[in-house]
């Protein structure tokens, strides 16, 4: 099985080298191969098991919590400015 | 050697008076100093904050407080849980200098037990590996052969137990994490059924198959650390909310009539010769203690391995998506001129390629693939359906049986180096752990004799949903009608040739 890294690594946001995709490629097929042994399991009928411990879905009061204060929430950002996480200019200014 | 006592023994003398928790923590940290450079157990260490709990506990023993049944044995946490200001790093370098502004409910559990926490333990990046050589800062030795990896991904936890650089530690086990190191270190490792033990805080690699639980040196220990740690949280909606029994109580049950499965397919190429024997040797042991054996068969073991790495990667990949390099963690320094979007999109890429290393791409990128448009079906649909059909192997086996017995690793310790350019063969080595993640539920790997090379094996008892009690049980019985627990590494300190 061939795998576009090049596709597959631009989906997961991850910059790669051509010697990196190339070394990456080579290994993600054989993983790929091996994986594919589950195509001859016969799953007529049977239903995805997301978690195995059934769980019903849980609810709680909708009230108003303390929650973490704008100084601990910014407390381990790379970059902020004025309460706020600070990225790249992504819009040229007017 | 203090730093070698039991848990439940130290806390016994404390009570008694005949010493004190800083004491015990003194030595821990004195022979932190002696083999820690040899070893290679922790991230990070917290000697000030362990002794300060310690002497808190002295001062708490003193006044006639009454005290948690772990207060004062000092722990190590694997860095994978959250601790309030601690670098919390999960040995990557995307989370080098994050310091969580919570504690996960464990370590609060930790916290408000009073066990003065050592500092955290090393792990395989993001808990993906079974080496601890996907460490992003250093690698961890194993204590009975320094040549040799001392299993993954709680790798730093079981070194640091069985070094006695740790009384206690507590590990995570996502496909075999805390088992097989624990197994590989000639350690008891506890995998508690999913939802038994709290998640919140702990950094997510795969939400379904994820647990908390205990690394010890005795079942009696690993009983205590599990009771302390266990219970409902209403900050984790997977949690079960279901008593937590006195797991140390039932201990001393008798296992006569107790019955226990063994899986052909466990049993079948692949498996050590010396491994085979103990394994083999030590389900005798259990008979000749009262227990009942059945042959039983799991018959979907055989595609375990690759439904793990397609539902484990498919989380992994959506989980791991938040490190973008803007709400904490490191972010990349190369600069981008661009002033469009193509500006946010090369951070994000520049800090996920430099912040992660291999195997966590590797991981991230195998299960972007398997979610992907065209093979959603084919892979991650199917392998939820073969997870299905593995679980109920275990159903239709627990009809039969209390629980089933299994090798934990397929081979000892293997060499530093020897399978970290193969990566198949490396998922390979947890063919035997992996299931019981699959299927929710606990297992627990206990030493069981030693290879001719002077290496640790494990013996794995896996038990029902809730089954807990069951495994400690027989897992207890066996311990104390053999010797194997009380081999210690011949492990060579600071200043030795």
């Amino acid at each position: 099985m061939r795998i576009d890294v090049a596709h597959i690594a631009r989906l997961s946001r991850i910059a790669m080298s051509e010697e990196e995709r190339a070394h990456f490629e080579e290994q993600l097929a054989r993983i790929v191969d091996y994986v594919d042994q589950l195509q001859e399991v016969d799953v007529t009928d049977v239903p995805p098991t997301a978690h195995a411990i059934t769980r019903h879905n849980v609810f709680r009061a909708d009230e108003p919590r303390a929650s973490l204060t704008n100084e601990q929430a910014l407390a381990n950002a790379p970059d902020e400015a004025r309460g706020y996480f600070k990225v790249p200019a992504i819009i040229e200014e007017a | 050697m203090l730093c070698y006592a039991n848990a439940h023994e130290l806390v016994r003398r404390m009570q008694a008076g005949e010493l004190s928790a800083q004491e015990i923590t003194r030595a821990v940290l004195e022979r932190i100093d002696e083999v820690e450079g040899t070893v290679g157990a922790y991230v990070n260490l917290c000697p000030e904050r362990a002794l300060e709990t310690a002497g808190a506990v002295d001062d708490a023993r003193a006044r006639g407080t009454d005290l948690p049944p772990l207060a004062g044995v000092p722990i190590a946490v694997k860095d994978v849980i959250c601790m309030q200001g601690m670098p919390t790093t999960c040995s990557s370098r995307i989370l080098e200098n994050f310091r969580p502004p919570y504690d996960a409910t464990v370590a609060r559990r930790v916290i408000d037990g009073r066990m003065p926490v050592l500092g955290k333990a090393n792990m395989d990046e993001f808990a993906m590996g079974s080496s601890t050589e996907n460490s992003a800062f250093h690698i961890t030795r194993n204590p009975w052969d320094t040549e040799r990896i001392p299993g993954g991904s709680s790798g730093g936890s079981a070194a640091a137990v069985a070094a006695g650089e740790a009384i206690l530690a507590l590990g995570s086990d996502t496909g075999g994490s805390i088992r097989q190191p624990a197994c590989l270190c000639g350690v008891v490792g506890l995998k508690p059924t999913y939802g038994r033990v709290s998640r919140y805080g702990l950094v997510a690699f795969a939400s379904s198959l994820d647990q908390i639980g205990p690394i010890t040196r005795s079942v009696r220990d690993c009983a205590l650390l599990l009771g302390a740690i266990s219970g409902h949280d209403p900050l984790d909606s997977t949690s079960l909310d279901e008593p937590v029994p006195d797991y140390a109580a039932s201990l001393e049950r008798p296992v006569s009539g107790m019955r226990i499965g063994v899986p052909a397919e466990y049993f079948t190429e692949g498996i050590d010769g010396d491994v085979r024997e103990s394994v083999e040797a030590a389900i005798d042991q259990l008979v000749s203690l009262g227990a009942k054996r059945v042959d039983i068969s799991l018959p979907h073991t055989k595609y375990a391995v690759a439904t793990y790495y397609i539902v484990a990667t498919a989380e992994a990949s959506s989980n791991l998506a938040r490190y973008d390099g803007v709400h904490y963690g490191y972010r990349s320094k190369s600069a981008d001129q661009a002033s469009d979007a193509s500006a946010i999109i090369a951070l994000y890429e520049n800090t996920r390629a430099e912040g992660f290393g291999d195997e966590v791409k590797r991981r991230i990128m195998l299960g972007t693939y398997a979610l992907s448009a065209g093979y959603y079906d084919a892979y991650y649909l199917r392998a939820l359906r073969v997870r299905t059909l593995l679980r109920r192997d275990f159903d239709a086996a627990f009809e039969k049986v209390d629980c089933v017995a299994c090798p934990v690793s397929p081979t000892p310790a293997f060499r530093i180096g020897e399978k970290m350019d193969d990566p198949l063969s490396m998922y390979l080595s947890d063919i035997y752990t992996i299931s019981a993640n699959l299927a929710g539920i606990p297992g627990i790997s206990v030493p069981c004799g030693l290879t001719s090379q002077g290496l640790p094996v494990g013996l794995q008892l896996l038990g029902s949903p809730l089954g807990e009690e069951a495994l400690l049980r027989l897992a207890y019985a066996f311990e104390q009608s053999t010797e194997h627990h009380t081999v210690r590494p011949e492990l060579a300190g600071k200043g030795a040739a």
